[in-house]
Order: C-alpha cells, then sequence, then structure tokens
C-alpha cells in the first residue's frame, strides 16, 4: 500500500499554489491535512499526477470570530478549532461535533476546510455549516467566490470546488443570543464515523421555538436542514418535562423519519438509522428543554 | 470518523498501464529534523514518512501496521504533537520537529518515564504497536498530568493493540503520570 | 541471593529492548533487499486466460515478474501445489492452492503474479501493469451457499464438501427422544480472523558461496517452515536456516506454511542468487492470509426436569474457505470442546467443512472452541430458560466432579491422542466467579437499574480448553565461561514473554541470577527440532523442556563440581550461581568455572581458560581427559513429549446494559476465573487472559469479515473492520484457580487462547438476559439487536392475533 507517482509541489504563495493548481488542477489534489486524501493514496484508490501541498501557505491558519460567523482558514485542524475558546463560545456546535471528529491523533493533522471539502455525508462538520447557515470561500487565480452550504455540497463524497480553486475559509454562523445547542452521534466504535449523528439548534421564547433547526451526520445525502418551528408549534415548550409529551414525540418523529434518507450498509440498516435520528432528536430536545448549558453568548 | 473515511468498494489496486514511471522518479533534497538530528535525504514526493524514518534513516522503531491511519502503531509526534506518519509524506515533515520512540529515552539514556511505565505494568506483549503508544502518551501526559483510569483509556482510544486488552495500557499511562511527577520532584 | 521467581510477577526481559525502539521485526530487517509485491485476483473465482506482464517488466526499478511458469521452472516441487500439512481421515476432497495461481482462482486476493523491484513502491507501480483476463466463474459464499452447491468450487469436491467427521457416544437419539425435556436450537457464528498488528513477512537469502538459503520470517513454525521450503525447492534440510525476528502478534495466522509468499520469495531468492523482502500490508492479510470462526450449528437436546442432559446431537457445518492447507484442526477442535465441563455421555456430533470462494480458514486463537462454547454454552441457557432455572443451577447440575478426574470424553483430539480431562475443580470456579461477579446480588441491581430506566443482564460462559498438545519441545542450555547461561528452543514467540518465563524456569532449577539467562527462539541453527507455537501450548511444553533439561544440567554441573571440590554431589547446591557444599560455605566454586572444567582445553583464549588446560592443574593420569560416555563442555539437551494434552478451564461472566431505545450493547463488567495449573507468572498469564477477552470482544460485538455475494471482501481495512479499541474494552477482572496437572512436572496447562474461547457465549447470555429473549448469532451490532426487537414483536403480535389474544403471558 504505496501511492502511486505523482509530481510534489510545495508552493510558499497563495498566489503560486493557485497558479499550480489552475496548471495542473484538473489532475491533481489538494493536500491539507491528508487524513483522508493519504489512505486513497495509499491504497491507489486516486492517483493524481499532481499533488499541491498546501501546508506551507501562509496566513491560513487562523480561526476569527466575528459578529455574526466562525471563519476557518483552510489549514486549521480540528484540534486547533476544538482548543479555541472563542469560537466555542460565538458557535458552540463546533466543539459539541468536533470532539466526535475521529480521535484525537487524527484531528491533530485533519483540517476543517479539507473535511468540508471531502463532503462526506458522514462528516460531523459538513451537517454543522449547514445548521449554522454557512459558507465556504473559494479562491483562484480568477478571483474568488463564497458558496453556500447548499451550493457547496453537490452530492455524496462530491462539493462545488472547481479544479483550479482552493476553498481557502469556512464560515459557521452564529445564533441568536439564548440559543441552544447540542450534538450526539451513535457510532460502532469510539471515534468511528457516525452511523447516525444530530446536531440541534433551539431557541425557545415564552414557550414556543423561534429558532429549531436541526441537521444530520450519514443519514441525509447531503447536508441538509429541517426547520422544526412548525413541528414544535402549539406545544408548549416552556412547560417542565414539556419534551416527554407523547402528541410532540409523534410529531417529531413523523417530521425526522420524512425527512432523513438513510442508506443501507454493512454497520446498520437504513430502517436503524432513520430510528437513532427519530431518538436522538428527541432526545436532544429533551436535554436542551431541559438545560441552561451551551448557551450561545450575547453577539 | 468524519476526516478519516474511505469508501472501500475494492480490495485490490485496478490494473493500471498508466501510472507507474518508466524514467527514474523526481527526487526532493530535503532535511528531516528527527530527534534533534537533522537529516539530509533524498526521497520521491510519494515517500511515507513513515518510509524514510523506517528505510532511508534506519529509525525501524516506528512501526508501519495498517498504512492508512488507524492502528497508530506509526505515530510520532510532529512539533510535540501525535501525528500518523503513514499519513504524511516525508517532504510535508520538512522544517517540523519529527520525535520517534528512538528519542523518548532521558537525557542520560535511561527509560523515559512512559516506557519505563510500560515496562512495569506489562503494558506491552508483542510490543509492535508500542511506539505509537510511547509517542501518544508522551504528548498527552504533557496536556493532563494527573489523569484518572477513564481519562487513560480515553486518551489511548485512537491506538489499537491486539495484544494486550488494553487494561495494563491503562495502567502504564496512570503509572507513567506518577513516574513523571516523581521525576519533577527529585 | 537467589530467590524462586517461578510464580512471581517478574518484569520481562524482553521489554527494555521492545520500548526503546530496538525491537527486530521482519521488516526491519534486510533493508537493502529487492522488494516483492504481488498481483492478486481481482474475483472470487475465475479461470486465467492470459497474463501479459511486459508494461511491468517496463517499469524503472523492476528486476522480475514471475508466474506459475517461473516456480515451476525453479523446481518441479515448487509447481506443485501447497502441502496438505495436516491429513486426518476425515478429509474427503484435500485442495491446497498453488504458490501461484496456475488455471484458476479460488478467492479474491489469491496470489497470481509476483514482481521484484529495487523497492516495494516501485514493486507496487509494476503489480498495477500486469495485465491479467479472467473468465469469471460464479462464486460460492458463506455455509448456506456451500451448502446448496448449486456451484462448486472445485470440481473434485462434490458439494462443495472438503471433509465430513461424525462420531457418536452412547446412544443419543433414544436418550434424547425419552427425555422429559427436548429442544432443538440453530446457532450462527461469523467470520473473523486474528489480525495481528504486524502482518506475514519474509525474506531470504540466497548465499552462492556458501549454497545456503537464510530465511527470516514472522512465521510461528521455523521447523516447519524450514522444512517446507526445503522440500519445495529440492534443497537439503541442512541448506536451509530459518530465523524468526520479534514478530508482532501472531494469533494463530502465522502458523500455517509455508504461505505462497515465503514459497515465491524464497525460490526466487534462490534462482536470482539474491536478497528479496516481502511484507505483507493491511489489505493484503485481509484478503490473503486467514480467516476464522464462521459456522453454523443445529443442537438437539434432551433433558430432564434439573436441566441434566441426557442426550445430545450437534451438526457444524464450517466454512472452511477456497482450499484446506491445515486440515480439519478449527471443525475438529470445535466437535471435541463441545462437551466443555459437562458429563455427556449420549452424544452424537458431526462437522462438514465446506469449500467457500473466500479466504482461507485456519486456526484463530481458540481455533474451533469458541464456537464449541458457543454452542454448548448457548445450549445450557437455553435448558436454563426452558425449565426456569437459574443457568448457573443447570451448569452445576451437570459439572463433572473434582472426583471424577480422570475424565474420558472419549473422543480423540486434533493431536490424534485421548481426550482425558487431567485436573480441574469446576464446581470450585463457578463459586469463585459467582462471588467475583456477584451473581446473586445481580436481581437487586436489575431492580435498580430498572427504575433508572436503564435495561441490564448478566450473563456467564464456561469452558474447558485442551492445551499442550505434543508431539513435543526440547530446549538447548549451555553455560559459557564467562558465566553467561543461553537458552534455545525451537519455538517461536510472539509476545508471550518466552524469554522471560523460560528464563525464570531455568534461573529457579540451576540457582542462577535471571539476568544471567537469555533465551533464544525460533531460530532452526540454535535448535533444530521444534514443532511450533500454537494451541496454548509455549509454556506446557517448553517450559517443561527447560526444567528437564536445567535438571539434567545441574546434575552434570554438580558432578563435575563435587570432583573439584573433593565433595559428594548430593552435598552441593547452587545459589546464585556459586556451587557449596551445604554446611561449609567455605567451599566454593562458580557455576562458569565449571563450565570452564567441562571443556578440556589445550589453548588457553584467556585468563579463566588456562584452567582447563593441559597444565592447568593436576589430572588423573589413569582416564582420559574426558571420561567415557561422557562430552566435553556444560551444556545439555531434553525434550519433553506428554503423553497426552492438558485440560485447562475457566469460566466468564458479563454484565452488559442496552440501550432500550438505540440497542447500544455496553459491557459494564467482565470477570474471569481462570484454571491453568501453578502460574508460571501470573502478571504474564493475567495479560493473556485480558488480551484474549479483548478478541472475544470483538468476535462478539464487532469483528465480522462482509463479504458479498459476488465474494468480495467489503471491509478489508480497519475503518470497517471494527477491532475493537481501548473504549471497547470493559476493565477486566480475575480470578484464578490453580490446580496441577499431573500430566507434565511443571503441573502447568496452557494459557495462550482462554481468555478468547468463552467470551461470545457470555456475552450472548446476557445480552439475552437483559433483553429477554435467545442471542443466536454472533457477532450481533446494536442494528442487529433492534431488528431482532423488532422481529420478536412482529411475531408476538401474530401470535397473538392467531391465539385471540388470549397468551400474553411469554416475556412479560
Amino acid at each position: 500500500m504505496k501511492p502511486a507517482p505523482f509530481v510534489y509541489h510545495a508552493p510558499r504563495e497563495l498566489e503560486e499554489a493557485l497558479g499550480l493548481l489552475a496548471e495542473h488542477g484538473h489532475e491533481g489534489k489538494v493536500l491539507a491535512g491528508g487524513q483522508s486524501l493519504v489512505p486513497v493514496l495509499n491504497m491507489r484508490l486516486a492517483a493524481p499526477a499532481h499533488l499541491v501541498d498546501i501546508n506551507r501557505l501562509p496566513g491560513l491558519d487562523r480561526v476569527e470570530v466575528t459578529d455574526d460567523a466562525v471563519r476557518v482558514g483552510a489549514l486549521v485542524r480540528h484540534a486547533d478549532l476544538l482548543a479555541h475558546e472563542g469560537a466555542a463560545a460565538a458557535q458552540p456546535l463546533l466543539r459539541q461535533a468536533l470532539r466526535h471528529v475521529a480521535h484525537p491523533v487524527i484531528r491533530n493533522r485533519g483540517t476543517v476546510v479539507g473535511s468540508l471539502a471531502h463532503a462526506d455525508p458522514s462528516g460531523e462538520l459538513p451537517a454543522i455549516l449547514a445548521i449554522t447557515d454557512g459558507s465556504v470561500q473559494l479562491r483562484s487565480r480568477g478571483g474568488e467566490r463564497t458558496l453556500s452550504c447548499q451550493e457547496f455540497f453537490v452530492g455524496p463524497m462530491e462539493c462545488a470546488v472547481e479544479p483550479e480553486e482552493l476553498a481557502v475559509v469556512a464560515v459557521f454562523g452564529r445564533f441568536p443570543a439564548g440559543t441552544r445547542t447540542a450534538f450526539t452521534e451513535t457510532a460502532r466504535r469510539h471515534g468511528d464515523y457516525a452511523v447516525a449523528g444530530t446536531a440541534l439548534a433551539l431557541r425557545v421564547e415564552d414557550g414556543r421555538a423561534t429558532l429549531a433547526r436541526v441537521s444530520y451526520v450519514s443519514v441525509t445525502e447531503v447536508p441538509a436542514v429541517l426547520d422544526l418551528v412548525p413541528t414544535l408549534e402549539g406545544h408548549d415548550l416552556g412547560t417542565p418535562g414539556a419534551a416527554a409529551d407523547r402528541a410532540l414525540q409523534d410529531a417529531l418523529a413523523d417530521a425526522v423519519a420524512a425527512f432523513v434518507e438513510p442508506g443501507d450498509d454493512i454497520h446498520a440498516s437504513a430502517d436503524y438509522r432513520r430510528h437513532l435520528a427519530v431518538v436522538q432528536t428527541t432526545r436532544l430536545l429533551a436535554e436542551l428543554l431541559g438545560s441552561t448549558a451551551a448557551t450561545t453568548e450575547e453577539n | 470518523m468524519a476526516t478519516q473515511r474511505v469508501r472501500i468498494r475494492r480490495s485490490t489496486p485496478p490494473f493500471n498501464p498508466s501510472e507507474a514511471p518508466e524514467e527514474p522518479e523526481e527526487l526532493l533534497e530535503i532535511t528531516l529534523r528527527v530527534n534533534g538530528t537533522e537529516h539530509d535525504l533524498e526521497v520521491p514526493g510519494r515517500r511515507l514518512l513513515s518510509d524514510a524514518l523506517r528505510h532511508d534513516l534506519g529509525l525501524t522503531g516506528t512501526h508501519v501496521g495498517c498504512e492508512h491511519g488507524v492502528c497508530g502503531a506509526c505515530t510520532v509526534l510532529v512539533d510535540g504533537r501525535p501525528s500518523r506518519s503513514c499519513l504524511m509524506f516525508a517532504a510535508t515533515a520538512q522544517g517540523h520537529e519529527i520525535t520517534t520512540v528512538e528519542g523518548l529515552a532521558r537525557p542520560d539514556g535511561t527509560l523515559g518515564p512512559v516506557q519505563q511505565a510500560f515496562v512495569e505494568c506489562h503494558g506491552l506483549q508483542c510490543g509492535f504497536c508500542t511506539p505509537g503508544f510511547l509517542t501518544t502518551i508522551t504528548a498527552y501526559l504533557e496536556e493532563n498530568p494527573d489523569p484518572t483510569q477513564e481519562e487513560a483509556r480515553e486518551a489511548i482510544a485512537g491506538n489499537l493493540c491486539r495484544c494486550t486488552g488494553y487494561q495494563n495500557i491503562v495502567r502504564s499511562v496512570c503509572r507513567a503520570a506518577e513516574l513523571r511527577r516523581e521525576g519533577e520532584q527529585q | 541471593m537467589s530467590t524462586r521467581s517461578v510464580g512471581d510477577r517478574v518484569q520481562r526481559k524482553e521489554d527494555p529492548r521492545l520500548v526503546s525502539g530496538q525491537g527486530h521485526y521482519l521488516d526491519d530487517l534486510s533493508q537493502h533487499a529487492l522488494a516483492a509485491a504481488f498481483v492478486r485476483s481481482p474475483h472470487a473465482h475465475a479461470r486465467i486466460t492470459d497474463i501479459d506482464v511486459s508494461g511491468a517488466l517496463d517499469v524503472q526499478g523492476v528486476v522480475a515478474v514471475w508466474t506459475w511458469e517461473d516456480l515451476d521452472q525453479t523446481h518441479e516441487a515448487a509447481g506443485q501445489p501447497l502441502p496438505m500439512l495436516i491429513p486426518h481421515p476425515s478429509i474427503t476432497a484435500p485442495f491446497t492452492a498453488y504458490a501461484l495461481a496456475k488455471e484458476t482462482v479460488h478467492h479474491v486476493g489469491e496470489a497470481v503474479a509476483m514482481v521484484v523491484a529495487t523497492d516495494r513502491y516501485l514493486a507496487e507501480d509494476a503489480a498495477q501493469r500486469v495485465r491479467v483476463e479472467y473468465e469469471v466463474l460464479p462464486a460460492v459464499v458463506g455455509v448456506e451457499t456451500a451448502r446448496a452447491a448449486e456451484h462448486l468450487v472445485h470440481e473434485g469436491a462434490p458439494g462443495n464438501v472438503g471433509a465430513y467427521f461424525e462420531q457418536e457416544l452412547g446412544e443419543p437419539g433414544p436418550r434424547i427422544d425419552a427425555a422429559p425435556h427436548v429442544l432443538e436450537l440453530d446457532l450462527d457464528i461469523q467470520r473473523s480472523a486474528s489480525m495481528p498488528l504486524e502482518g506475514k513477512g519474509v525474506a531470504a537469502r540466497w548465499d552462492p558461496e556458501l549454497r545456503m538459503l537464510r530465511m527470516h520470517s514472522s512465521t510461528q513454525t521455523a521447523t516447519g517452515l524450514r522444512a517446507a521450503v526445503a522440500a519445495k525447492l529440492g534443497l537439503s534440510l541442512s541448506q536451509v536456516e530459518v530465523i524468526v525476528p520479534d514478530v508482532g502478534g501472531g494469533f494463530g495466522v502465522k502458523i500455517n506454511h509455508p504461505w505462497p509468499e515465503e514459497i515465491c520469495v524464497a525460490a526466487a531468492a534462490l534462482r536470482m542468487q539474491t536478497e528479496i523482502k516481502w511484507v505483507e500490508d493491511r489489505r493484503e492479510h485481509f484478503i490473503s492470509s486467514a480467516h476464522e470462526r464462521q459456522m453454523l450449528q443445529h443442537v438437539r437436546v434432551g433433558f430432564d426436569d434439573d436441566g441434566v442432559i441426557l442426550g445430545m446431537e450437534a451438526d457444524v457445518w464450517h466454512d472452511h474457505g477456497a482450499y484446506l492447507p491445515y486440515g480439519v484442526i478449527v471443525p475438529l477442535n470445535t466437535v471435541t470442546h463441545i462437551p466443555g465441563p459437562y458429563r455427556l455421555k449420549n452424544f452424537r456430533v458431526s462437522f462438514t467443512s465446506l469449500y467457500t470462494t473466500t479466504v482461507i480458514v485456519t486456526p484463530y486463537r481458540g481455533a474451533g472452541r469458541p464456537q464449541a462454547a458457543f454452542l454448548m454454552e448457548r445450549t445450557m441457557d437455553a435448558i436454563a430458560a426452558e425449565l426456569g432455572l437459574d443457568r448457573t443451577a443447570v451448569r452445576s447440575a451437570n459439572f463433572i466432579q473434582p472426583q471424577e478426574f480422570p475424565w474420558d470424553i472419549g473422543m480423540l483430539l486434533q493431536d490424534g491422542r485421548l481426550g482425558i480431562y487431567d485436573s480441574g475443580d469446576f464446581p470450585a470456579s463457578l463459586d469463585k466467579l459467582k462471588a467475583l461477579i456477584g451473581w446473586e446480588e445481580f436481581e437487586a441491581y436489575r431492580e435498580q437499574a430498572r427504575a433508572e430506566g436503564r435495561q441490564v443482564g448478566i450473563g456467564l460462559g464456561c469452558y474447558v480448553e485442551g492445551t499442550g498438545a505434543g508431539p513435543y519441545e526440547g530446549a538447548h542450555i549451555e553455560v559459557e565461561t564467562s558465566g553467561r547461561i543461553n537458552v534455545a528452543t525451537g519455538l517461536t514467540t510472539q509476545g508471550q514473554g518466552h524469554q522471560t518465563v523460560f528464563a525464570q524456569i531455568v534461573a529457579d532449577e540451576l540457582g542462577v541470577p535471571l539476568d544471567d539467562v537469555h533465551v533464544t527462539t525460533g531460530d532452526t541453527r540454535a535448535m533444530a527440532y521444534s514443532v511450533g507455537t500454537w494451541g496454548s501450548r509455549g509454556a506446557v511444553m517448553s517450559g517443561n523442556a527447560m526444567l528437564l533439561t536445567a535438571r539434567k544440567l545441574k546434575e552434570r554441573a554438580l558432578r563435575i563440581a563435587a570432583d573439584a571440590l573433593e565433595a559428594n554431589p548430593d552435598d552441593l547446591e547452587i545459589v546464585d550461581g556459586i556451587i557449596s557444599v551445604r554446611g561449609a560455605p567455605e567451599a566454593t566454586i562458580p557455576l562458569r568455572t565449571v563450565a570452564v572444567l567441562a571443556n578440556p582445553l589445550r589453548y588457553a583464549f584467556d585468563e579463566s581458560a588456562k584452567a582447563a588446560t593441559q597444565f592447568g592443574g593436576k589430572a588423573d593420569e589413569t582416564k582420559p581427559p574426558i571420561p567415557e560416555e561422557d562430552r566435553p563442555g556444560l551444556e545439555e539437551t531434553q525434550f519433553f513429549s506428554p503423553v497426552r494434552t492438558t485440560f485447562a478451564n475457566g469460566m466468564h461472566a458479563a454484565i452488559v446494559e442496552t440501550d432500550p431505545q438505540t440497542a447500544e450493547i455496553t459491557v459494564l463488567r467482565y470477570a474471569v476465573v481462570h484454571d491453568c495449573g501453578p502460574m508460571l507468572n501470573p502478571m504474564i498469564v493475567e495479560g493473556q487472559v485480558y488480551g484474549g477477552v479483548a478478541q472475544g470482544i470483538g468476535g462478539a460485538l464487532y469483528e465480522k469479515m462482509e463479504y458479498d455475494a459476488d465474494g468480495q471482501l467489503l471491509n478489508a481495512s480497519f475503518m470497517d473492520f471494527l477491532m475493537p479499541f481501548s473504549t471497547e474494552v470493559p476493565h477486566i477482572e480475575t480470578d484464578h484457580l490453580e490446580t496441577p496437572s499431573p500430566l507434565n512436572p511443571l503441573g502447568i496447562k496452557g494459557a495462550g487462547e482462554a481468555g478468547t474461547i468463552p467470551v461470545a457465549a457470555a456475552i450472548a447470555s446476557a445480552i439475552s438476559d437483559a433483553e429477554g429473549f435467545a442471542v443466536t448469532r454472533m457477532p450481533i451490532s446494536p442494528s442487529d439487536l433492534w431488528h431482532l426487537r423488532a422481529s420478536r414483536r412482529t411475531d408476538r403480535t401474530d401470535r397473538t392475533d392467531r391465539t385471540d389474544q388470549t397468551d400474553q403471558t411469554e416475556e412479560s
């Protein structure tokens, strides 16, 4: 299991990298953390003629917290973002989800933007990009464009980055003050990719949900958001034990089961995954209705 | 394992007449800094760091168990952070400080605390996965010098061992923490 | 002063080297050898119509590309199928593979061609350019498909049957028919694999001047490989040396030999007069090394009101993969281990071993015994459920009692010798287990958990294991004039701590410091007679050989010392390497000096040797320098060959929690009581148990080779073949019973495989207890469990409908 030969490029400036991608992008790959790419190369499931290693590019390793977003550069490792207090405060789902990304050693090298570009439906970060209504900034020699989450994820394992483009920044949105968030997933082994995973953001005012968004890992083909506000409408969320209400649970189950579209694989059946999505959503809702933890800060 | 997912549809490499070079591959001149020593070497761009360490520098303590980043036997420290050397190209490692199992001994050549703890607690059997555990735990104890058993179990959860059932490795983590503290007091 | 170290938690002599990165595993050696890579079949079953290697030969750095013809041209035997290592009368169709496929491939991953290049990267480049044309034939995957025999794997194996075996004791049929209660069970166990962290590997160097082939291999049998390679390549045994370096785990898969790659690499090294190395990568290991465990089982059992078994019939169908090089050891072990700790006087058992177009099956830690424990223990639980009895009570009612040893099970074991239990105390073991896990207190815990909305269950599994099978192992011990003691045994080591425990035995028996004893394993230059490391036999076989050899050596040393000290040998003792006369501490001679005296010399190569030269001291002119029937040197070789297998046993208990909604399964506690006789080094024994249990947990909850109907292995990576990480293995609590074996001087029984054997049974028992229905198929995933629950609900609804909603008592 050794990679097939390629021409290795290690640009030191962004413009140089973009030039290389313009020239070789169609038969090349971008190497950042390499935690998904290098196994594929080692198994010779891919054999790009050129590899553009962006690890030496300056300025891409920054996490920036703004009023409405957390901006993550292309060389920010999962471990860096996980440890970033400002990011965790501004968008708690980042830390909540990043804890579930593989094992610490993989998080030390793997990049957040790389995970997004990998566009794996079983990735945690695509689901977080979706639920936070995030976007990705792409650069090429021709200029720059920003793709919304919906535009970015084209299909399973497929994103809209063109061969000459480099994804330079991921932008995760922030929720209004008072929004509570939670993330959970079920994996075969600790650290494995999820059989199913759920991210939930909830804002309740006067017993009514004014924001209720949920996105999923491994049970939708591309990251997508289910707006639960209509489902929760008419249920008083202010009373203790509101989440235990049978009618609410049934409504939730119907909405989630209709939304997700899981497939079978060797680890779990589609029906089981759908069931998990329902259970996870129900449990997270109960958790958030009963908790004060992980509430987003005032902007 | 979101960043670590490969969808394998086939378990044999495909017939591919186009990939192999009929000309000698271009070699890159690189410098690797390993265990405090700089080494100049010439490698193709595709040379994995694990192979460069083992076969170009003769540091065979770093072991290769899967070459797809799951087992952890090849874990080395890159600027102090545990990383899979089978998922890194030697050329990428240039300019970083690499620490392998050969670099974990104390300055006087005696066993480092994690190594010593593994000996005391029977933390290894065949010893093949051990270097990856030793590097991982060494870095972990820098961050968390006094882990509970539960934290210790969590800390080693990214490395596979097929012999020990992990129980004595968990003990070794806790014992290494003790040895480190004793070492600091002296 | 010396203290006995046997029985102590002695730190391992291996470890300082291994934790420093100073081990020498196969791929650490022969750094400048040529590298081999293999072209492997992408099809499960196909006829090879053409192989075109020309593209590969164009690759820079390629030295050779080999196909079957090259083997055939090297030596006739190299072109013949690999040996059937363990013939057995039950084998009706003995097919083995060619080292490189000749006309037909029978599994994905079978080696078709070998590329040799200056490095592995280039060898893989070239391997991808070998064009093989195939005519695809039907795949045969799984026991049911094989049994249906719509397509045949080998034309010469009708019904896809490779072997059929049946044995009957007493009159099981009539006893079952007459029994007050009769149950039938169908059970299903899936494939796992040894999966050591180091794959296989071999390096071979032909020395054209000495005309010798030196091989390094990570094999579990150096002598076996040596003999096989010599035979295949037409070399004399004296022309082949096999050295086994540090090995990164074996667990059975490295006992099969010669692996195709061992023959190919050795043959090419010979033909090309060079050094070649092949190091298996993980993908190759998945698709071309061996798997194990897969079996379908059917049981019919008759029993009385106390759960005492009156008669039992068990039929198992075993999937042995594409070829049968290691014979039927796995299913044979299964059927001979079904009785376990229970009286089974009326018993019929059969196995049908079937060909499929999948990777071969050879022993994996436990080697058929986990399947036996699963069969018997699921049966015990089923009896208990049927009668509403406590599961431990049913087992107790069937236990062989301590006074009934030796107990003849009435079957021949894998070594062709009688299965007679030598020692054990099953009631005592069960008492220990119940105390350790808190069996009696569990119902209170269950109630408490239920009140918290949690669902828990407890289960157990018992087993008896034939260990330490013959025919023999040996030991060679020599004392150097420096006092260094070199010890060699032929069996190989893969992490079991042999260098420590064998040194403990020798140090104790000789009365020397442990640090002076240096153990060599698996090197045919040091010990040419050996069998190998398998079946929990290392300590029993080589350990006892060590003891016998050390005794003999000590006797000889004391005889020589007695001459020098002018004392009676019976009055001498060795403490800390110094021989002295008991009660006269001033009269001493170091053992190293005895080594000098034992070897009369002409030449003094150092100061100590001077004493042994012709003018070094006074001599008895009437006797030759070496007495008749004696020989020079302070060394001895002895072999241990037991009359038959010794039986270890144990009992495991598990407490699990199953999530009522997600069906996730968590092992909360795991307890082991183990009886391997006196423990040479309890630290190492416990280590073996912990590791075995972890592999058992893997087999119970995570590990399964997933083949599709075309014979493609869908999870040939560590991402999808789920070996447990630390977070999947519970803390394991252990207790021991030490009933000595009468069959060997150390009184020991094997411990290597014990941890693995009853785990699937114990976990299945616990999950069944938590869920209220019987789990019959392993491994079980949360998705599986969730579907089982759903089908139970559907079943119940159907039944309730049928019975007009009157019968709602069951499972309530």
